[in-house]
C-alpha cells in the first residue's frame, strides 16, 4: 500500500451551508489528506472572508487557501471604499471571478455563506468551473455524495438556528462515517445579525451510526465490567 | 541564439504561453432546450437541472433568460460559460440603451453578436461550452436561431439542443405548422419535453416555459409533467418468458 506522501494536499472533505430563519450555518469536517495519509486531522475548513461572510473550502487545499486569501484582500479594500460591510453576494461574485477565470488551473469547490442587512442570511455554491448558484442549502466535497438523499429527505424551509445546526452536525457526521476522505471533528460557524459563533464537535461527542461501537479505553475495561461472558472457542 | 534547457519537474515541461485559458471540459451542465415559433411569437422550454457529471446536482437553475426587450436566450452546456455570456450581453444591452436613440437590439442582432463570439472563441481553441437558442419578436417579425460551441449558426422555425436534436426535432418536423395557437404550441413543447424526460438521463421533471411576443416576455412558473408507466408490457415484462427482460 503506497502512502504517496508527495501527492498534492487535498481536502477530501464534507462541507455544508444551510440557511435558517435569521441567518446561516456553515459546517465542515477537519481532514486534510496527502494521498492515503492524513496530513492534518484537525484542519479548519471554514475560513473568514469578512466579519459577516465565511467560506467553506473543499478540493485542493492550496487552491482554496490562495483563492480565499485573494478574496479576503479584495473584500478588505472593497469594505474600506464602500464604507460599510460587504454583502454576501459581492463576496460570492469575487470568488466566482477567480474560479471562472482560472478554471483550467484551480481544483476547488467552495460554499460562501454569510449575513448582510440587505438580503439576510444567504448561501452561494461555487462548484468546479465557476458557476454560482444561490441555494437555500448547499453541500460539497467528496463526502457530499452520501448526503444528497439525506438532505432531500431531512431539509425543510424555515428551521430555527438550533434545528439548522443539528442538521448540519448530523449530516457531516454521517458523511464522515462513509467517506474515507472526510473525518476528524465537526466544525460549525453560525452567522446572523447578532454576529458569528464558532462551535466544535469532537469525534467522540457525535452520535453513533450503523456498525459503530461505543469507544472504550481498553478491552480490559470491558472484561472487568463483568457483563456477558466473552466468546471462547 | 538562445538555447533553452527543458526543466524536468513532476509535471513535465511547461511552455509559458501554452497554458492560456482553454475550456477543456464542462463541469456543471444543462441539458436540452426546445423552442418553436408560434402565431404570436416564440415559445421556449427547458428543464431546471444542472448536472455535475452523472449527478443531478442542481435543480433550480434557470436556463432561459430575457435579453433586452425583444429576445430570449436559452442555453445548454456549461452553466458557468452561460453565466459569462449573460454578462457579455448585459454589457451589450447596457451600451445599446445608453445611446438613448429610441432603437433597441433585436433578436437578429443579438444572434449575430453571439455567433461572432462563439466562432471566434472556437478559432482560439477556447470555446464557450454551450449551445445557445436565441428567439424573439421585433416589429411583428418573429425570429428563432441557434449557435453551437463551434460557431455553427442558423435560423429555423423550430430548434432544439443536445438530446433534443435527436428526440424533439423529429416530433417538431412532423407536427409543427405555421400559426400554431398558444395552447397547441405549449402542448407540442410538452410532448417533446415529456419524451426527453423519459429518455434523457440528465433531464429532471421540473420545467419552465417562456413566451416572447410583441407585447413582451412572460416566464411561466416551474412545473412538473405527469408521466405514464402503466403499459401492460411494463407492468409484467417477463410474463411468458421468465428470465428475459
Amino acid at each position: 500500500m503506497d502512502l504517496n506522501l508527495d501527492a498534492p494536499h487535498s481536502m477530501g472533505t464534507t462541507i455544508i451551508g444551510v440557511t435558517y430563519n435569521g441567518g446561516v450555518v456553515l459546517g465542515a469536517d477537519s481532514r486534510t489528506s496527502t494521498g492515503m495519509y492524513v496530513a492534518n486531522r484537525a484542519s479548519d475548513k471554514i475560513t473568514q472572508l469578512t466579519d459577516n461572510v465565511y467560506v467553506c473550502r473543499s478540493g485542493s487545499a492550496a487552491d482554496s487557501q490562495v483563492v480565499s486569501d485573494y478574496v479576503r484582500y479584495f473584500l478588505h479594500q472593497h469594505t474600506i471604499q464602500l464604507g460599510q460591510p460587504a454583502t454576501v453576494k459581492v463576496s460570492a461574485n469575487l470568488i466566482r471571478m477567480l474560479a471562472y477565470n482560472n478554471k483550467n488551473m484551480l481544483q476547488t469547490g467552495l460554499i460562501v455563506g454569510g449575513w448582510d442587512k440587505y438580503e439576510g442570511g444567504k448561501i452561494y455554491g461555487i462548484p468546479l468551473g465557476g458557476t454560482v448558484v444561490e441555494q437555500p442549502f448547499a453541500i460539497g466535497g467528496s463526502g457530499s455524495s452520501y448526503l444528497y438523499g439525506f438532505f432531500d429527505q431531512a431539509w425543510k424551509e424555515g428551521m430555527t438556528k438550533e434545528e439548522a445546526e443539528q442538521l448540519v452536525v448530523k449530516a457531516v457526521s454521517l458523511a464522515i462515517a462513509r467517506d474515507g476522505a472526510s473525518g476528524g471533528v465537526v466544525r460549525t460557524v453560525i452567522i446572523n445579525s447578532e454576529g458569528v459563533t464558532r462551535n466544535f464537535y469532537p469525534g467522540d461527542k457525535l452520535q453513533l451510526w450503523h456498525e459503530e461501537l461505543e469507544p472504550q479505553n481498553s478491552l480490559l475495561d470491558i472484561l472487568n465490567a463483568g457483563g456477558p461472558v466473552p466468546m471462547a472457542m | 541564439m538562445t538555447f533553452t534547457i527543458p526543466i524536468e519537474n513532476g509535471n513535465g515541461v511547461k511552455d509559458a504561453e501554452a497554458d492560456s485559458q482553454r475550456t477543456l471540459y464542462p463541469y456543471v451542465t444543462g441539458t436540452s432546450v426546445v423552442a418553436i415559433k408560434y402565431k404570436d411569437g416564440i415559445l421556449m422550454a427547458s428543464d431546471m437541472g444542472g448536472s455535475y457529471g452523472s449527478t443531478l446536482r442542481y435543480k433550480n437553475i434557470e436556463r432561459v433568460k430575457a435579453i433586452g426587450k425583444h429576445s430570449l436566450l436559452g442555453a445548454s452546456g456549461e452553466i458557468s460559460d452561460f453565466q459569462e455570456i449573460l454578462r457579455y450581453l448585459d454589457e451589450l444591452i447596457l451600451n445599446d440603451n445608453m445611446w438613448a436613440d429610441g432603437n433597441s437590439l433585436g433578436p437578429k442582432e443579438v444572434h449575430n453578436y453571439l455567433t461572432r463570439v462563439m466562432y471566434n472563441r472556437r478559432n482560439k481553441f477556447n470555446p464557450l461550452w454551450n449551445t445557445l437558442v436565441l428567439g424573439g419578436v421585433k416589429n411583428g417579425e418573429k425570429y428563432l436561431g441557434m449557435v453551437s460551441m463551434i460557431g455553427v449558426s442558423f435560423e429555423d422555425n423550430h430548434v432544439a439542443t443536445g438530446f433534443g436534436n435527436h428526440l424533439a426535432r423529429p416530433i417538431l418536423r412532423d407536427e409543427w405548422h405555421e400559426d400554431l395557437s398558444f395552447e397547441d404550441g405549449v402542448k407540442l413543447l410538452e410532448k417533446c419535453m415529456r419524451v426527453l424526460l423519459y429518455r434523457d438521463r440528465s433531464a429532471i421533471n421540473k420545467l419552465q416555459i417562456s413566451k416572447m411576443t410583441e407585447e413582451g416576455l412572460t416566464v411561466y412558473e416551474p412545473y412538473s409533467l405527469k408521466t405514464f408507466w402503466e403499459f401492460s408490457a411494463f407492468t409484467n415484462p417477463t410474463v411468458g418468458a421468465e428470465g428475459s427482460w
